[in-house]
């Protein structure tokens, strides 16, 4: 028969300690199929047929793709569920099948950009790296040679409606029914923060891992500022969010839920939350063990009388919080002619330290001197375990350091490195040149040691949310932090001035030829003066009848 | 004659000494004017320390020295700063002693055309006599040890001086008639920038004449002599490729440092022609003006050999003049090494001379201004930097070709003599037709 395929859609509501409120949409298909065999797949149903032949044409083992607005605040807000970097992100881990892996990603941008409507079609070999550490597979598999992973960013990127509308079309649902009625792109562009991603993944079926199912993930997060409603009250409601409100599940979907995150306030002290729901859920996310309200939308008595649900959250207080691991990211020096790169990771944990891996992908243009650089913690010089660095070449491809830092407790750990900005070629420079030139995000990975034991089994039942980064140990859980993107600016030539250049730069070398050739190729002569003018006539009319000259 | 000499060593070693010490060191080594994407310290700091991190050096865009400069300075790091004063002090020593070697084979000559009776009796005044030649030697060491652009290229560790050291012994070799070491030096410096190629042609013009074996092309002693020295530098350099190819196990040194003096891929801005030419240069029309550009240097080798077969020596500082003006990434190490033929200016044009002269200590002054206003202040652009550079330029161009009029009008009159008369008696003028 048809392979088995399900549908499942969630949304987690987390209120901030700043004020603000936390949305995070995911979407999750699991398909029993494998693209990889020889039999073409032909009928699908819950998977969308776009994204199916994608995987199957480009040997696909894994695709995140990320198109984010904003800079996720981690000290005010805490850490996402799922951390993405400013502008675009797109890491894939190809099939071990695959000869031309460069060739191959080069099609899988240009076809990713038509189908998501963003212009990937700009990430070329200037800023794609082969990350050695940093990004490894997400999903089941045992390919983990890094020549078949590709990772770039376009921190550039702008995102806007005409990406959230094939985003949207690519669930089964549509944004006809169940959560994804809620997307209206109005309100969720009027935020200060929004991102939306597509994770695709080979996953095990059950904890046997006989069989392997394929898992898309779609994900939206959007934080809503306190202050952009321009009411003031801290009173949040799905109406107010999303200007509309929940009628039904997606008849396609299997689960349906909303998360509510009361942890911070079990007794209802600190906001209230209405309609009351009597159901409650635990779950193990971030290290720490949290508490849930749980609107089951597959039941019908959760939209009440009036048939449709609003929640509506009202708070009575306030606190804050600060997150184990947090990084910042800024350019020091001053003139265009060199500058340094700071890289700030804050270990927050009171008494454990921990490894973090430290990607910085480097455009060439800024020529990074990595016999400057120095790791420093609390005043004294850390020196990292692990090293990789690829210098950039000019025009092919960019720089590549990743390095494994100790962080120890309570501290700051301070990586710099100098580099000096390279004068281009007036082509290359783009329309608007005294804007800057981007750099990407550096991502930081570590495994941050968790207060509470954690469960190991990623198969079984779990809320969405949880279940997104593989546990691997009891005692820790897997985070990745991304900082500030960097705007540098570059010395310009002039641009209006091609042509004259060309003139004036030639006339020197022409002066120079000039002058030499007219030392090598003539003598000194006496200088004879020259007859006045009646003389020179008189000499021509002598000339014409054949009579000497004057 | 040594007294003088030693010094003025110590002079120009306590100059640099104390300038290293001093805070203007750093300052000086990140001057664009002083140091090049090829001869820059930092870059070779940086090329060891990828070394170390087991990277080759070569496999990124930031390091283009030669293999032979890594395991140099893989022992000299430490002590770069006594290496570079050394370098100095070595092309000061050889300036000075093939100076003084030059003047003596100069009076040789002179003193049998004057026997020969072959200077007409009017230009007596212009043939060198040795008490004026006296001291010629020592200026010429001391120009070059303290002239600023030497002292700000030697205190910024631009291992310009290295190839200066190198060039300087390979003028002091062919001086001296010895023909091997003039090839092997004249491969070491090939070896480093690509465009001491052209001193060829004068070593071996001079070399010729030194042993007497005219350069008539139908003779086979011409030939063998030049199938001799060809072999000679030819087979040095093969020697030292070799050696930097087993150095490293890779051929990548060949694309990163011929292919990069060659493409200029990197249009930093510098005191030359190029950088902005081609940061400014129409995609389509980029490879013709490289080529155009990089012919420019080594297309006057011909001409000018055949105009000074007779004067190699002053040929080669023609070559280097040349060289320093038109190559890729010209520093003002490279200028110092070109105005070493100071000794040779005569009065006949010396107030053209001076005012060129003056141009070029104006247009120097004016560089870090420029430059200043706009990286640092933003209140000027790139055309004003553009500006200073060709103004250097021209003036540079124009200081070379008086030098040559000079000369050749010297030339002249100690063939012609002195004071010339037209037909009718009256006093005669001299112009080039």
């Amino acid at each position: 028969g048809c392979p088995k395929d399900d549908f499942q859609e969630e949304l987690v509501i987390r209120p901030l300690h700043s004020g603000d409120i936390y949305a995070s949409f995911q979407f999750r298909t699991l398909w029993e199929t494998d693209f990889m065999r020889g039999n073409k797949v032909s009928h699908y149903r819950l998977f969308p047929k776009s994204l199916g032949q994608v995987i199957s044409k480009f040997s696909v083992r894994e695709l995140h793709i990320s198109f984010t607005q904003g800079y996720w605040r981690t000290m005010q807000w805490g850490q996402p569920f799922l951390p993405s970097p400013p502008g675009a992100e797109l890491w894939v881990w190809f099939q071990d099948s695959v000869t031309d892996v460069d060739g191959t990603w080069k099609e899988l941008t240009n076809v990713l950009s038509g189908i998501f409507c963003a212009s990937l079609n700009f990430i070329d070999s200037t800023n794609t790296v082969q990350p050695s550490a940093s990004f490894k597979p997400l999903g089941i598999g045992n390919v983990t040679d890094h020549r078949f992973l590709r990772y770039a960013t376009l921190p550039r990127e702008i995102v806007c409606t005409e990406n959230l509308t094939p985003w949207k079309k690519l669930l089964p649902c549509g944004s006809k029914a169940g959560l994804a009625v809620l997307l209206k792109s109005e309100k969720l562009f009027h935020s200060s923060f929004h991102s939306q991603a597509v994770h695709i993944r080979p996953v095990c079926q059950d904890w046997q891992c006989k069989t392997t199912s394929w898992e898309l993930r779609q994900t939206l997060n959007v934080v809503f500022d306190l202050h952009t409603p321009g009411q003031g009250k801290l009173e949040w409601s799905l109406f107010k969010m999303f200007s509309r409100t929940l009628t039904e599940a997606c008849p396609l979907a299997s689960s349906s839920k909303i998360y509510i995150d009361i942890t911070d306030d079990p007794q209802g002290e600190q906001f209230e939350v209405s309609p009351a729901t009597h159901l409650l859920s635990q779950a193990m996310v971030l290290g720490d063990r949290r508490t849930f309200s749980v609107y089951d939308l597959t039941q019908q008595i959760t939209f009440g009388t009036v048939r449709s649900l609003n929640l509506l959250i009202r708070w009575k207080s306030r606190d804050m919080l600060r997150p184990l691991l947090h990084a910042e990211r800024y350019v020091a020096g001053y003139g265009l002619q060199t500058g340094e790169i700071h890289t700030l990771m804050y270990n927050n944990h009171p008494y454990r330290s921990f490894p973090v891996l430290l990607l910085d992908s480097v455009p060439w243009y800024l020529r990074l001197y990595i016999h400057t650089l120095t790791v420093t913690s609390k005043g004294k010089d850390n020196k990292p375990s692990y090293i990789h660095y690829q210098p950039s070449k000019d025009r092919v491809r960019p720089h590549l350091l990743e390095m494994l830092v100790q962080l120890p407790p309570n501290s700051v750990t301070e990586v710099t490195v100098q580099f000096e900005r390279a004068l281009l070629k007036w082509t290359e420079y783009t329309p608007d040149p005294n804007h800057g030139f981007y750099v990407g995000s550096s991502v930081i990975s570590s495994l941050v040691p968790s207060i509470v034991a954690m469960d190991t089994n990623s198969t079984r039942e779990q809320p969405l949310f949880s279940s997104f980064f593989p546990c691997k140990e009891e005692s820790s859980y897997f985070m990745r932090v991304y900082t500030e993107p960097l705007l540098v600016n570059l010395p310009t030539p002039d641009f209006s001035m091609p042509y004259n250049v060309i003139c004036l730069t030639c006339t020197v070398v022409a002066v120079g030829y000039g002058s030499l050739y007219n030392l090598l190729t003539r003598s000194f002569q006496i200088e004879e003066p020259s007859p006045g003018l009646a003389k020179r006539i008189a000499n021509i009319i002598r000339k014409m009848r054949g009579v000497p000259p004057l | 004659m040594a007294a003088p000499l030693t010094l003025l060593l110590l002079v120009a070693v306590t100059v640099r000494a104390a300038l290293y010490r001093s805070s203007l060191a750093d300052l000086i080594s990140e001057r664009v004017e002083v140091v090049s994407p090829l001869t820059a310290w930092k870059r070779v700091v940086e090329g060891l320390a990828l070394l170390d991190l087991g990277v080759s050096p070569y496999s990124g865009d930031v390091f283009h020295e030669t293999p032979l400069i890594i395991y140099l300075f893989h022992f000299l790091v430490d002590y770069a700063e006594i290496t570079f004063m050394l370098a100095d002090v070595i092309t000061a020593v050889a300036l000075y002693l093939s100076v003084k070697d030059y003047n003596k084979q100069v009076f040789r000559k002179q003193k049998y055309a004057l026997e020969a009776d072959r200077y007409p009796l009017d230009c007596l005044e212009l043939i060198r006599s040795p008490k004026e030649m006296q001291y010629i030697p020592l200026k010429v060491a001391m120009f070059y040890l303290l002239n600023p652009f030497t002292i700000l290229s030697c205190v910024a560790k631009s291992t310009c001086g290295l190839n200066n050291a190198v060039i300087a012994l390979f003028v002091l070799s062919t001086i001296k008639g010895n023909v091997l070491l003039s090839a092997i030096f004249l491969s070491l410096a090939t070896y480093q920038s690509i465009y001491p190629l052209t001193l060829c042609a004068a070593a071996l013009l001079y070399l010729l004449q030194r042993q007497y074996i005219p350069v008539n092309l139908r003779r086979f002693s011409f030939w063998w002599f030049v199938a001799q020295y060809a072999f000679m530098y030819l087979g040095s350099l093969f020697v030292i490729v070799g050696l930097s190819f087993f150095l490293l196990g890779s051929w990548d040194f060949l694309p990163s440092v011929y292919g990069f003096i060659l493409s200029v891929p990197d249009l930093t801005p510098n005191i030359g022609l190029f950088w902005y030419f081609f940061a400014e240069m129409f995609e389509h029309f980029r490879l013709f003006f490289l080529c155009v550009f990089q012919i420019n240097v080594f297309f006057y080798t011909v001409p000018l050999s055949i105009k000074l077969k007779e004067h190699p020596v002053f040929l080669i500082f023609m070559q280097l003049a040349v060289i320093s003006i038109f190559k890729s990434y010209p520093t003002v190490g490279d200028i110092a090494a070109s105005f070493i033929k100071h000794h040779k200016a005569s009065s006949a044009s010396s107030l053209n001379i001076f005012l060129v002269s003056c141009v070029l200590l104006a247009c120097s002054a004016l560089f870090p201004v420029l430059w200043h206003l706009w990286i640092y202040a933003g209140s000027a652009n790139s055309n004003f930097y553009y500006a200073i550079t060709l103004l250097f330029n021209v003036a540079q161009i124009l200081l070379v070709s008086d030098y040559f009029y000079a000369f050749l009008r010297r030339e002249h009159h100690l063939s012609h003599g002195l004071y010339l008369k037209r037909k009718d008696g009256s006093e005669a003028t001299l112009v080039l037709k």
